[in-house]
């Protein structure tokens, strides 16, 4: 008995990083009450310290490779990557959002509380090793999200994206859950160490898991936003409130992503050879749909929805290749598209004001004119998500591009090289349309210390890696899955 | 003892009742029903599993669904009463304000 507390006392520090967000966002949902509403954003002032203490608390845990809670969770370079990469894009969400919730007159302590439970949820994604604690954690981020999503409460738009984010996440988690069972069935266990072990004996040729595998590839590509189950991305993306459409492209895809790097690499992984060509297929049309959808949009919101779609293709070439450079990219390239758009959403943010919501692109005609240095700004993440160098958005695309010839998909570098010009072509339509249009109507947009905090963040992270990437990608090797 | 296969063929029959609606249903308080099935579907196959194997994970697991399943339906329902008071239907074709 006694050894099982101080096992448990053990394990907690394990979970501290989440212990803290629970504990912080409990607070701001306590404090709340008692604050004026002129004194609201003291509650982001709060939400950044917990992101700060846990941070610390991950911190702390950096360097162990151990399971905790009886193997429920567990504590390893892929999960500490993943939550320093998820407090960052919660604290710079957090920047982002102050001063665009004054504007909508709905600055709430709930915002920051809600923001810091799905920061919980991811964590515990990234982290989860038992389908229990990976189903716990997903849906507490989805949660989480759909309200975010329709926190704009009097707003139409905001109103039917949650639905519409709901009603197929929901569906998507509810194909998902299905897989799941499916394993346990095969397995005996929810441990997806122990999966590993059945699935690979028992092979593709039994129908349980086959279904199983069906099943939970289609609500990882749902959650993705890989094509075919693409649908409900762009619509959330125009409908949220712009900082939540930023953590939805980042935050949320970045943990899909790292439950999606988990199942397929440790409990399907006895299956490689199958769901190798299908994930190719996918990875393909996604490319393909994301990219030639973002062609026509005339809503920046929209189209780098569908731009976030086709980067999503790029990084899933990174698991087709599958050997350690492909893996390495995959981290590089959701650490660059993180910042580099998160960067990009913050420019669109400073566009609200009181009488411009500022997500079409006439919105951004001749920002050059009035405001330099968020055109500017604007103009390096832009030229980072197209993947040009010195940004970091080279390097991912370089990683990947160098792992698929490795593993010889030739085939693959062609199409996913050509994509990269038509990407060239749709972001440098906004390009066009801040440096060499005329401003149509007057009013410039002003900074807040919030946003221009978040703004000089990503900027030195999009630059300085680019300049000088060796130690990002020393600790993205350091940090792949086996 | 009933064969667990009965127990697979009924949470498939069950799933695939939800998926149909979900796709064909045009009000979404009944999509919301149908995704409920879907996640009754997983329950049924998590019970006889846990009962195959002489497991108890399974039934946690079950527990937990059904946990999670109520608050996706308070979620839910909290953000059709707020569409609702801004566009006076929950009718899923009437909800087209965001398209390309």
């Amino acid at each position: 008995m006694e050894q099982l507390i101080r096992q448990v006392m053990e394990d907690v520090g394990f979970i501290m990083p989440q212990i803290q967000l629970t504990l912080f966002a409990c607070g701001i949902l306590l404090m709340d009450f008692l604050l004026e509403r002129r004194h609201k954003y003291l509650n982001a002032i709060t939400a950044l310290m917990g992101i700060g203490f846990s941070g610390f608390a991950l911190w702390r845990v950096r360097g162990y490779e151990r399971l905790a809670f009886n193997g429920l969770v567990v504590v390893d370079p892929f999960f500490i990557f993943f939550g320093f990469l998820f407090l960052l894009a919660t604290a710079l969400v957090i920047l982002m959002s102050i001063k665009y919730l004054e504007v909508e007159a709905e600055q709430e302590g709930e915002y920051y509380a809600l923001i810091l439970f799905a920061t919980v949820g991811m964590m515990f994604l990234a982290g989860g090793t038992d389908l229990i604690t990976i189903f716990i954690g997903l849906e507490l981020m989805a949660l989480c999200f759909y309200l975010l999503a329709g926190f704009l409460r009097r707003d139409r738009r905001s109103n039917e994206a949650a639905i519409k984010y709901l009603l197929l996440g929901v569906f998507s988690t509810g194909i998902l859950a299905y897989g799941f069972s499916l394993l346990y069935g095969v397995s005996g266990s929810t441990n997806i160490y122990r999966i590993a072990d059945a699935v690979g004996q028992r092979g593709l040729d039994d129908p349980l898991v086959f279904v199983a595998m069906v099943a939970v590839a289609a609500g990882l590509f749902f959650k993705v936003a890989a094509v075919p189950f693409h649908q409900w991305a762009p619509d959330v993306y125009e409908g949220a409130p712009t900082p939540i459409t930023a953590y939805v492209s980042v935050a949320s895809k970045a943990a899909a992503f790292a439950l999606l790097l988990r199942l397929f690499l440790i409990p399907l992984g006895p299956l490689r050879a199958n769901w190798e060509d299908l994930v190719a297929v996918v990875a393909v049309a996604t490319m393909t749909i994301g990219n030639l959808a973002a062609l026509n949009q005339d809503n920046v919101k929209r189209l780098l929805a569908y731009s976030s779609i086709g980067h999503v293709g790029y990084i899933l070439l990174g698991l087709v290749a599958g050997n350690e450079t492909g893996r390495t990219g995959i981290l590089v390239y959701l650490l660059a598209y993180a910042v580099m758009t998160l960067g990009a959403f913050a420019v669109i943010t400073g566009m609200r004001r009181s009488n411009l919501i500022g997500d079409r692109l006439d919105d951004l005609r001749g920002l050059i004119s009035k405001n330099p240095v968020p055109a500017v700004m604007m103009l390096v993440f832009l030229l980072s998500l197209t993947g040009i160098p010195p940004t970091v958005g080279f390097y991912g695309k370089y990683f990947i591009f160098l792992s698929l010839i490795e593993t010889g998909h030739y085939f693959l570098v062609v199409f996913a090289a050509l994509y990269v010009v038509v990407a060239l072509y749709y972001y440098f339509r906004i390009v066009v349309m801040m440096f060499m249009q005329d401003a149509r109507e007057p009013g410039r947009m002003t900074l807040s210390p919030g946003l221009t905090a978040a703004l000089v963040i990503t900027l030195l992270l999009t630059l300085i890696p680019g300049l000088y990437p060796e130690p990002m990608i020393a600790l993205a090797r350091f940090s792949i899955l086996p | 003892m009933v064969p667990t296969w009965h127990y697979l063929l009924l949470s498939a029959a069950l799933l695939t009742i939800g998926i149909l609606g979900v796709l064909t249903r045009r009000n979404i308080i009944i999509i919301l029903m149908s995704l409920e099935l879907i996640l009754n579907a997983v329950n049924i196959n998590l019970v006889a599993f846990s009962r195959q194997w002489g497991d108890v994970s399974g039934q946690v697991f079950a527990i937990f669904i059904i946990t999670v399943a109520a608050a996706e339906a308070a979620v839910g329902l909290g953000i059709l009463i707020a569409l609702f008071r801004n566009r006076d239907t929950v009718n899923a074709d009437e909800i087209d304000l965001l398209k390309w």
